[in-house]
């Protein structure tokens, strides 16, 4: 059952107070402008055991992604499509507010989003991602470790999954009197795309990107928006609070620009060079 | 599979931007606070709302306000497939965007240190259960008497065959391009829910996020009277609100 009740940082009013007289002013705790990002740093090929991985710092959130390519049978009613499973865990050791156990709502909406945006945009063609149609095909499995929550988990891990994604290689794999042969060929994964998601967060009547946990404690809501190709290909909002319609829209206008900037970031980390071709 | 035909119809006969009829009716279940249950298109939901109450485990109680608590569940027959009766990802990712659909309208602060439940039951699913079990789940939470600043309302829009639609049924909703469920309050013109995935152009979310708006206050006319109905009957004052 989803409860209100979060084990969380607690932000006093007097702290909220002064958090939105400086939004009122067009500032942030840490120097930032509102609509500013802090310092995004992405390295690829971090964890050496994966097919692709990727580790983020956005500020002090840090978050390591890794793709593990397997081999699966195909849903019945897609045979000619490979499987992708995005799975999230936020640890114990990346807040003080985090206990072991399974993945708690937080986690599986984290995932799911991510999932969404990576899905959604067709980053990977799941048709190429077939070894015999109907039998076997390729299992993409990207999970994702939360080392230090610091704010805007949603964009970090989304960075972190597309970006162990576009690197990944995997040795190719063939049928052979229905056994599963590995080929010595390696492949980088067919990406098509690459999707990226910015998450605009509402404190009182201000609209601000990339929060810290302490201005998470604050905000009332959040809408993300995964870009691709220039249009939306998923959403979601979240929080108790809500928007109102203007603000849904400066969100998305906002999302199609700095998505841009983050793009090129990724594209040059991964060494994929924008083509003309949409999917 | 061909979703819409040459003469603009759909699957199921509406226009491009036509409403699947919504039939809703509250202070239906007698051992709930507050029941609705909504027949929207073939979807058939129960929600129920139970509290304020004492709230369980005591240690998650908040002293300024009441915790809200709910479920969103699929009976296991609801589906073509039947699904697992444990709580699949999906449930989990719906029962905490939903709460969060209905929050912004709750007035928690008047029922400090209780909870308040939420429980939806869908016994028959038909694309947009989200939506009509949020706009079931808002006429519940009224009927319970719970203190509320506005109505809950959702309707989703989407994309099929490159046309901008309203309110998917099922095939609209698996075979077609984009789902976009929209969660509004239309008395406080604020958007409490809003999720999507497939292909839009910003000039295409714009107007599809216009259309579910513009539908949540039809809808909206039907809530209203079906929560004010329980009590006035035939007698029931009109022409207040949006």
């Amino acid at each position: 059952m989803s409860t209100s009740y979060r084990k969380a940082l607690f932000v006093d009013n007097l702290r909220r107070e002064q958090i939105l007289e400086q939004y009122s002013q067009g500032r942030r705790a840490d120097g930032r402008g509102l609509g500013d990002y802090r310092e995004l740093r992405i390295q690829v090929g971090t964890m050496i055991k994966a097919n692709g991985s990727a580790t983020v710092d956005l500020g002090d959130t840090r978050v390591v992604a890794g793709v593990k390519v397997a081999v699966g049978t195909p849903f019945p009613d897609t045979p000619d499509e490979g499987l992708l499973i995005v799975g999230a865990e936020v640890l114990p050791i990346a807040s003080a507010y985090v206990e072991p156990g399974p993945p708690d709502e937080d986690s599986i909406e984290l995932a799911r989003v991510v999932d969404r945006g990576v899905r959604e945009s067709h980053m990977v063609d799941m048709h190429q991602m077939v070894i015999e149609e109907g039998k076997k095909v390729y299992s993409i499995f990207v999970d994702v470790t939360v080392v230090n929550v610091d704010g805007n988990l949603l964009d970090a891990t989304s960075y972190a999954v597309v970006s162990a994604l576009a690197s990944a290689k995997y040795k190719k794999m063939t049928l052979k009197e229905d056994k599963v042969v590995e080929l010595e060929e390696m492949s980088s994964l067919p990406i098509q795309t690459i999707p990226v998601s910015i998450t605009t967060s509402k404190a009182g009547d201000f609209l601000l990107m990339d929060p810290t946990t302490e201005e998470e404690a604050v905000q009332e809501a959040r809408l993300t928006f995964a870009i691709a190709n220039g249009q939306v290909c998923a959403a979601q909002k979240g929080g108790q609070g809500g928007f109102s319609p203007e603000q849904v829209l400066k969100a998305l206008d906002t999302a199609l620009l700095k998505s841009k900037e983050i793009e090129a970031r990724i594209r040059e980390v991964v060494g994929i060079a924008k083509e003309g071709s949409s999917p | 599979m061909n979703l819409i035909d040459e003469n603009g119809l759909r699957i199921d006969g509406r226009k491009l931007d036509e409403l699947r009829p919504v039939k809703i009716e509250v202070g239906v279940l007698k051992n709930a606070d507050g029941s609705a249950y909504i027949e929207w298109g073939k979807n058939k939901i129960f929600a129920a709302v139970r509290g304020p109450k004492e709230c369980h485990p005591k240690h998650i109680a908040m002293a300024d306000r009441a915790v809200l608590k709910c479920r969103y569940h699929m009976a296991p027959f609801s589906v073509p497939d039947r699904k697992a009766p444990q709580p699949s990802r999906r449930e989990i990712e719906l029962s905490k965007v939903i709460r969060e659909a209905l929050t912004p309208a709750l007035i928690l602060e008047e029922y400090p240190r209780t909870a308040i439940e939420i429980y939806v039951e869908v016994l028959t699913s038909d694309g947009g259960s989200r939506a009509a079990s949020i706009t079931a789940a808002a006429a519940a939470l009224a009927d319970a008497g719970i203190t509320m600043r506005d109505l809950v309302v959702a309707v989703a829009a989407g994309k099929a065959q490159d046309h901008l639609i309203l309110d998917l049924c099922d095939e609209e909703d698996k075979e077609g391009q984009v789902d976009l469920p929209v969660a509004y309050m239309p008395n406080l013109d604020q958007v409490t829910l809003l999720q999507m995935d497939g292909f839009m152009t910003r000039d295409e979310f714009e107007q599809a996020f216009n259309m579910a708006k513009e539908a949540c206050k039809t809808v909206y006319k039907i809530q209203r009277e079906a929560v004010i109905s329980k009590y006035f009957g035939d007698s029931m004052p009109k022409n207040k609100g949006a």
